[in-house]
């Protein structure tokens, strides 16, 4: 097949992925929910949806509102908890041959300490990535995103109890993301992931209401791509660790835009919502342009479009 | 659970009423694998907005491997789908979520609002399998006549008694459809399936819950992906301390499990 012809393995530090398509968290459940849809096992990486030290119940619906090409969410990181993740998710994500990574999240550095440490011990975690960037909770994420003091902070304390590589994933709803992006890598991140989603809000006319009962909430989707790419190409002219590109990645052209600008890898997110497969085409995609164009290792692609 | 993703050939289009349609699909796997008060999620065009899928509760499947649903034009998705003619291919998921339980030995009232009386059909044919005919009774509210007309002759064709009334009363009496939920006979043990509109529900679980009727309800929830990755479609427990999920959890819950706010 076209797809392994070319070389499409990329590394995030010390992980080694066998191709650059990972899925974004909170987009993909636990793997599980796909399993009858995607050949898991062909994903170059598989991030969970995000985890805190205790279970959260998330945001009260209306939790989600279509906008033109996009959506809003504020589900408020509801999760299940670490212990549940251990004992229920786990298990299923053990027998996938597709690296781990865990999403985490806290509301202070000891419960991202907390978290970092526990994982640490479980093999089958490749790799956490630190979200210091979700809009919809009104303590933690947020101020950590936006800081670069805390964001060097957070990252120091998750590398320190973590052996593994650790990614971070920033936030877009900041006046100069290169400002944290140098803040987290300064700090010991193995890679950056970005974009998270972007703050908006929408209200029905008819109800003179906002249409999320959170009033805002975080826009994804191929809305954002525009943003997202932009924001890659600042901060991969900015720091020299691996960058992970995300933001309405719904093809594999979209996919490849991101590589040139300078993402060694990139996440699917929203796409997975319209088409549970996304990924996998997406895979396939980025093979085939490879293969037509005579590209021999998918490394060529990364940033070239920052070289001519 | 095991989730299809088929290409689904449109067979039939037919307009039941002003802004009402009810599609046939060939989705062999879905219509095999579908159970009464089920859905499916439906991406209305190629494009990229409207962006998200559409649920819609599996209206009936038919043989040859056929999928319908019933549907009503609220905004640009269901307008799109509207649009589209016989032989064009819809991308449909299904079968999702948790659908109706047939209770044992009971009298079946399946009370519909509006658009709300799609999934009852289903629900209808597979309580036909096991019991008879006077075992079920259907009641039907809508704001006016055009929108249950052609429907509530449908279920009369199955051999069934049907009770409509209207808020207009251009159809049966005039008033809400928990208005027809007296005097249900009480023989055997009363189970009321519900589907339609929030507040319709609301009514529905109260009346039930006064009179010790069992009672499930279809709930419909804003909702992105029908897979429980994006946990958007939350309804709260009743013990008001944490969420279900319609696409996983339901759509159909007991009305018990869940707070009516």
């Amino acid at each position: 097949m076209a797809v392994d012809q070319a070389d499409m393995k990329v590394s995030i530090g010390s992980l080694r992925l066998r191709n650059p398509v990972m899925t974004a968290s909170g987009t993909f459940g636990y793997g599980e929910e796909f399993g009858s849809l995607v050949n898991l096992h062909r994903l170059g990486a598989i991030i969970a949806k995000g985890i805190s030290l205790l279970p959260r119940q998330g945001n009260p619906p209306p939790r989600i509102a279509e906008t033109a090409c996009g959506m809003l969410n504020a589900i408020g990181l509801e999760n299940v908890g670490l212990e549940r993740f251990f004992t229920e998710k786990l298990s299923f994500l053990r027998g996938i041959d597709t690296p781990l990574i865990v999403n985490i999240l806290g509301d202070t550095i000891e419960d991202y300490q907390q978290l970092a440490k526990r994982l640490n011990y479980e093999e089958k975690v490749a790799a956490v990535e630190v979200n210091i960037s979700c809009p919809n909770v009104k303590q933690g994420g947020v101020a950590f995103g936006t800081d670069p003091a805390m964001a060097h902070a957070v990252t120091k304390a998750v590398c320190q109890h973590f052996s593994r590589p650790v990614i971070v994933k920033l936030s877009p709803n900041v006046t100069d993301i290169t400002l944290v992006a140098r803040a987290v890598e300064e700090a010991g991140a193995d890679g950056l992931s970005l974009i998270n989603t972007v703050l908006g809000m929408a209200i029905d006319i008819e109800s003179c209401r906002p249409k999320l009962a959170n009033t805002f909430g975080g826009l994804s989707g191929p809305a954002i791509k525009p943003i997202a790419l932009r924001m890659v190409w600042q901060v991969a002219g900015s720091v020299s660790i691996p960058i992970i590109g995300i933001g309405g990645i719904t093809t594999p052209e979209d996919a490849i835009e991101f590589l040139l600008a300078g993402a060694t890898a990139i996440q699917v997110g929203t796409a997975n919502f319209i088409n549970p497969q996304a990924t996998e085409e997406i895979i396939q995609g980025i093979g085939m342009y490879l293969e037509k164009n005579g590209i021999t290792s998918i490394e060529d692609l990364i940033g070239k479009a920052r070289r001519e | 659970m095991q989730v299809y993703k088929e290409l689904a050939e449109i067979i039939r289009r037919e307009q039941v009423a002003e802004d009402i349609y009810r599609f046939t699909v060939k989705a062999p796997d879905i219509a095999a694998a579908s159970k009464p008060g089920q859905f499916v999620m439906v991406r209305t065009g190629e494009g990229l907005d409207p962006l998200l899928r559409r649920p819609f509760s599996v209206h009936q499947v038919a043989e040859g491997g056929m999928v319908q649903i019933l549907f009503k034009v609220i905004g640009k998705g269901t307008q799109a789908l509207a649009n589209m003619e016989v032989g064009r291919k819809l991308d449909v998921l299904g079968p999702i979520g948790r659908g109706f339980t047939i209770a044992d030995d009971s009298q079946h009232f399946l009370v519909g609002g509006g658009i709300g009386i799609a999934p009852l059909f289903f629900l209808a044919r597979r309580i036909l399998k096991k019991s008879e005919p006077f075992s079920i009774r259907v009641l039907l509210g809508a704001r006016t006549k055009d929108e249950i007309a052609t429907l509530a002759d449908d279920f009369k064709s199955m051999g069934l008694v049907v009770d409509t009334i209207t808020e207009d009363g251009s159809l049966g009496k005039q008033g809400l459809v928990t208005d027809l939920m007296v005097d249900l006979q009480q023989e055997k043990p009363v189970m009321i399936y519900g589907c339609g509109p929030y507040p319709m529900l609301r009514a529905v679980a109260k009346t039930c819950r006064e009179n010790s009727w069992g009672c499930q309800v279809s709930l419909e929830t804003m909702m992105a992906c029908g897979l429980a990755a994006c946990l958007g479609c939350a309804v709260l427990r009743a013990d008001m301390k944490g969420y279900v999920h319609a696409c996983k959890d339901g759509p159909v819950f007991d009305a018990d499990d869940v707070a009516w706010l």
